[in-house]
């Protein structure tokens, strides 16, 4: 890859501290940002994408220890700086993120132009007026109607999309590198949906943004992004751009979140759903953390993890389908229509 | 691809597994309600070391005074060349211990000034205690859910009225509607279980109005009115039942409101009297003495200390099974 | 805000006034005799009744009292019993109770405050467990199971502090009781502070501020003590009449002749002084009423939330 890589992560490893003993959320994550590119993180609740991108944003909880891992953003380690460096250098100048409930994530107790100029004052030498044009403008940008008289509002007077175009706001006060959308869209309504993903995405070529989604909707993927990462229990299992993913994907557990979305040529009665649920973290699972809900499950699953087995340049996944020795197997029918489909309408 | 260096395999590595039914979810395998709060609760160490402590003193407050050589009321004497000596305000002693003429007489926690044992008297308080907080905060239960049931699921105008009665009622101090009573009233057990249902029952009613509030909204309950279920049956059958933990979790807070209530009431002397005992009456005969024998306040304040903690660790046990924090799980 | 304020004032004083209806009305219906029977003759209760106007249809003796009352005398101002005049001796216990209890509110609150932050910016360090042990005993343990002992032991143990209240050395020997009045609302304080600090602290609102790069002092200050304190505002209603109930067992155990003391007195002797229990309940609702009412227009100020819908509304 010759762009830029402006974030990298290199083998995270996190446990959370809980009452019912240690929780081991992540285990081992890569991967990389290339600069100015989309990078989607799929997986379902509890995968750990959320808590991956906390620990980029330096926001872990206090139960929560890093074993090991390196995050890389323009070659400074994030992990070796103190909190009190990483709040003054790095978040919300370099670093910001969109949280994913725009209804809890504004202080009920200050008005929304103090909360989008706190960032600009505490970074920025800026006076208090300009900060707060700044924020009249800033609003402008994100498409709120009546700037002027909003900044002087507070949170519970607006709906929640136009909290979430706030919060969109904050993140970009101080002109940030780096954009990290927790499930910006999810606690929104469908029209509203489109409208902020719309947004992010030309706020991120007016201002050259990177951008990182986590997501579990497989749509929001693939309308926004360059790259996908698809996480299950604490570990990335297949990496690639979005056409490889869509079209070519190879881990079984990307077949499943690809069957369960829902689509409209689709034969079957009844949308398929992945059977069984992620396996519980506070027990290290042995082998390959999948296999109890994978279809194609062979023996050595159970034994070992699978490594990452590349498929291109851009593309690798962690199946041990993918080993030379494994028995071919047939795509499961519904699967395979689909992806002809998909790759007929995007002339493949 | 690196598999050599993936190491040795074995030969059966690459085939699949079969006879599996990927649909059993082994993760989380389905558990009951009421079982999930069991398992919970008594995950909770304190709140376990709560039960504990209320069930053995009420196995005291129960056994003690049943098998007590002496009657709660009975002054302890012996006759001395016809004269009757009575025990009065003896330290705690067993057989044998103290030189005296009780010698050969137990007194675990002493004696009062009176010459009653006060072991038997602090386990017999200790039962009348009890017995008026069950009392009171059952019948507190019955008054406060129905009524919060009833405003709440009828609303609109129902609700205001009775939530404005309520508003006014809660703005009488406790001690106000206590003084109006002892008036009304003779001193004893009657008063203080009639001052308890006066201002308990009110906690109990918001409880059962909120969760009524939140229930009645709830798909299953429009369903059943749908298809023609009375406002009766729903209240009964299908909110009541789901209003219970937060009722129960209510019950565990005000019994120490309660027990304390009585010893409170019994301490100013409004309370229980004489001869009849409860810990707040002995509390107060013991404060009366405390500078002379200060043993004889220890045994009702430590069971009164105890019982409170005891509840409230329940209380607080039964809360969080009833919601588990994730963080907690 | 002014609407929403008035609303309340309007709301409180209704509040009262069916408080004091329903107060008079009871005590006048009540059967049995006012008077100390053995002492008088049947003519003589007659002829005081005619002299008191208690053989006036009540509503009118209402209309009698009220007017006295807001010309500020309770009734026709002494006590039934024994003829003594109401106001004064209420007015001087009234004097003692409220200074005890202001100290023991203020002490209370205080130390309850700054106990809660601590164990909340020490989340599961000792000090956490030290103040949590500390409130739970509190919240557990009847306070005046704590001033039994207090003045056990550092009253008559260690002579060190008087062992009655005296009003003519206010200060020295107010510490005991106001300092054993004041361990519930300690305890209450302290574990709802910390409980409503650690919920600030985890949420979306104050990640967000740190995701901005706050962090430390500013962002207590800014954002996690603001929202963490508008609530503990709501839990000092109640404890106010937790102190008042309090302050009845203060008051016998440390010999206080306060309000407390007074309605005891009413209520327990010999015979039920009516002047005295309507007086006193007129007093406890008032003041009752009248700190919620404070409250409640406090919390409207500071929670832009209430203040601003309040003026939505209006």
């Amino acid at each position: 890859m010759n762009e830029k890589i402006i974030l990298s992560v290199e083998n995270l490893d996190i446990t959370f501290r809980t009452n019912a003993g240690l929780v081991h959320a992540i285990r081992g994550v890569d991967f990389e940002l290339p600069a100015g590119k989309t990078l989607a993180l799929v997986g379902e609740s509890g995968s750990g994408k959320s808590v991956t991108m906390k620990a980029v944003a330096g926001l872990l909880d206090d139960n929560a220890t890093v074993n090991s891992g390196k995050i890389f953003y323009n070659g400074l380690d994030l992990l070796t700086l103190s909190k009190r460096d990483l709040r003054k250098k790095i978040n919300g100048q370099q670093i910001a993120m969109v949280f994913q409930d725009p209804m809890t994530s504004l202080d009920p107790t200050m008005t929304i132009g103090a909360q989008i100029t706190e960032g600009m004052l505490l970074h920025q030498k800026i006076s208090a007026t300009d900060a707060k044009d700044k924020a009249v403008e800033l609003l402008k940008l994100v498409g709120l109607n009546e700037p002027e008289k909003r900044v002087k509002n507070y949170p519970h007077q607006l709906s929640g999309g136009q909290r979430q175009r706030v919060v969109i706001a904050i993140a970009l006060s101080c002109e940030p590198k780096i954009l990290i959308c927790d499930e910006p869209t999810t606690a929104l309504d469908v029209t509203i949906q489109a409208r902020i993903l719309d947004l992010i995405q030309d706020l991120q070529k007016k201002m050259g943004l990177s951008v990182i989604y986590i997501t579990h909707d497989l749509g929001v993927v693939a309308k926004v992004a360059d790259f996908v990462n698809v996480m299950y229990a604490g570990k990335i299992i297949e990496a690639g751009t979005v056409d490889e993913i869509f079209y070519d994907p190879r881990h079984p557990y990307t077949w499943g979140l690809l069957l369960a979305m829902p689509d409209l040529d689709t034969t079957e009665d009844r949308l398929y759903s992945i059977p069984g649920s992620p396996p519980n973290l506070l027990h290290e699972p042995i082998g390959d953390a999948f296999a109890a809900r994978n279809r194609f499950a062979m023996k050595i699953d159970e034994r070992e993890q699978p490594p990452m087995f590349k498929i291109s340049e851009t593309h690798s996944a962690a199946t041990w389908l993918l080993h030379p020795d494994a028995p071919k197997i047939e795509l499961p029918r519904e699967l395979r229509l689909r992806l002809e489909r998909a790759r007929k309408a995007a002339n493949l | 691809m690196r598999n050599e260096e993936l190491g040795i395999r074995n030969a059966d590595d690459f085939e699949f597994i079969a006879g599996r039914d990927l649909n059993v979810d082994l993760n989380f395998a389905s558990q009951g309600y009421w079982k999930g709060v069991a398992v919970h609760f008594c995950r909770n160490k304190l709140a376990v070391a709560g039960v504990i402590i209320v069930a053995v003193i009420m196995l005291f407050a129960i056994l003690a005074p049943i098998v007590s050589t002496y009657g709660y009321q009975e002054i302890v004497a012996v006759n001395v060349d016809g004269k009757q000596i009575v025990a009065k305000s003896l330290e705690p002693q067993f057989a044998g211990e103290a030189q005296n003429l009780f010698a050969d007489k137990t007194f675990l926690f002493g004696t009062d000034d009176m010459g009653r044992d006060l072991w038997t008297r602090t386990w017999f308080g200790a039962r009348v205690s009890l017995l008026i907080a069950f009392v009171a905060i059952f019948i507190d239960m019955i008054i406060g859910m129905s009524y919060g049931l009833i405003s709440g699921y009828f609303g609109g105008h129902v609700d205001n009225i009775m939530q404005r009665f309520i508003e006014i009622a809660g703005s009488i101090p406790t001690l106000v509607i206590i003084s109006i009573l002892a008036i009304f009233m003779d001193k004893g057990i009657g008063l203080v279980i009639a001052a308890l249902l006066v201002t308990e029952w009110i906690g109990m009613s918001k409880i059962s109005r909120a969760e009524c509030l939140k229930l009645k909204e709830r798909e299953y309950v429009l369903a059943s009115r749908t298809l023609g279920a009375g406002s009766f049956h729903i209240i009964f059958k299908q909110i009541l039942p789901n209003t219970i933990g937060p009722i129960i979790t209510q019950v565990m807070f005000s019994i120490p409101v309660a027990i304390f209530t009585e010893a409170f009431l019994s301490f100013v002397g409004v309370g229980i009297v004489l001869p009849q005992c409860s810990i707040g009456s002995l509390i107060e005969a013991g404060f009366n003495n405390i500078t002379v024998l200060p043993y004889q306040i220890l045994p009702p304040i430590c069971v009164l200390a105890l019982l409170m903690l005891g509840f409230n660790l329940i209380g607080d046990g039964f809360r969080e099974a009833l919601a588990p924090k994730i963080e907690n799980m | 805000m002014t609407k929403y304020v008035a609303k309340r004032i309007f709301m409180s004083v209704l509040t009262l006034f069916v408080i004091i209806f329903v107060l008079f009305v009871l005590i006048r219906i009540m059967p049995g005799n006012p008077f100390p029977v053995e002492r008088m003759s049947a003519e003589m209760i007659l002829q005081k009744r005619a002299e008191l106007g208690l053989d006036k249809p009540i509503l009118i003796q209402f209309v009698d009292y009220m007017s006295m009352l807001l010309q500020g005398s309770f009734g026709n101002g002494t006590s039934l019993y024994n003829g003594a005049p109401i106001k004064p001796i209420l007015l001087a216990c009234l004097e003692n109770s409220f200074k005890i209890g202001v100290l023991s509110i203020l002490f209370g609150t205080t130390v309850g405050l700054l106990l809660g932050i601590t164990a909340a910016l020490n989340r599961g360090k000792f000090l956490d467990g030290l103040c949590t042990v500390f409130s739970i005993l509190g919240v557990c343990i009847p306070s005046y199971v704590f001033m039994i002992f207090l003045q056990y032991f550092f009253s008559y143990k260690i002579p060190f502090f008087p062992y009655f209240f005296d009003p003519s050395r206010f200060l020295f020997s107010s510490i005991m009781p106001s300092l054993s009045l004041s361990l519930f609302t300690v305890a209450t304080v302290a574990r709802f502070t910390r409980n409503e600090m650690i919920e600030v602290m985890n949420s979306d609102y104050v990640k967000l501020a740190e995701a901005k790069g706050l962090y430390g002092f500013e962002l207590m200050r800014k954002h996690v003590l603001r929202n963490a304190l508008i609530p503990v505002v709501t839990v000092i209603a109640p404890l106010v009449v937790d102190l008042l109930t309090g302050a009845m067992v203060m008051e016998k155990i440390y010999g206080v002749n306060g309000v407390g003391k007074l309605m005891v007195d009413a209520i327990s002797g010999d015979g039920i002084d009516y002047n005295y229990v309507l007086a006193l309940g007129i007093v406890f609702s008032s003041l009752y009423i009248g700190i919620m009412l404070v409250l409640d227009i406090l919390y409207g100020i500071i929670d832009p939330r209430i203040r601003l819908t309040a003026k939505e509304t209006a």
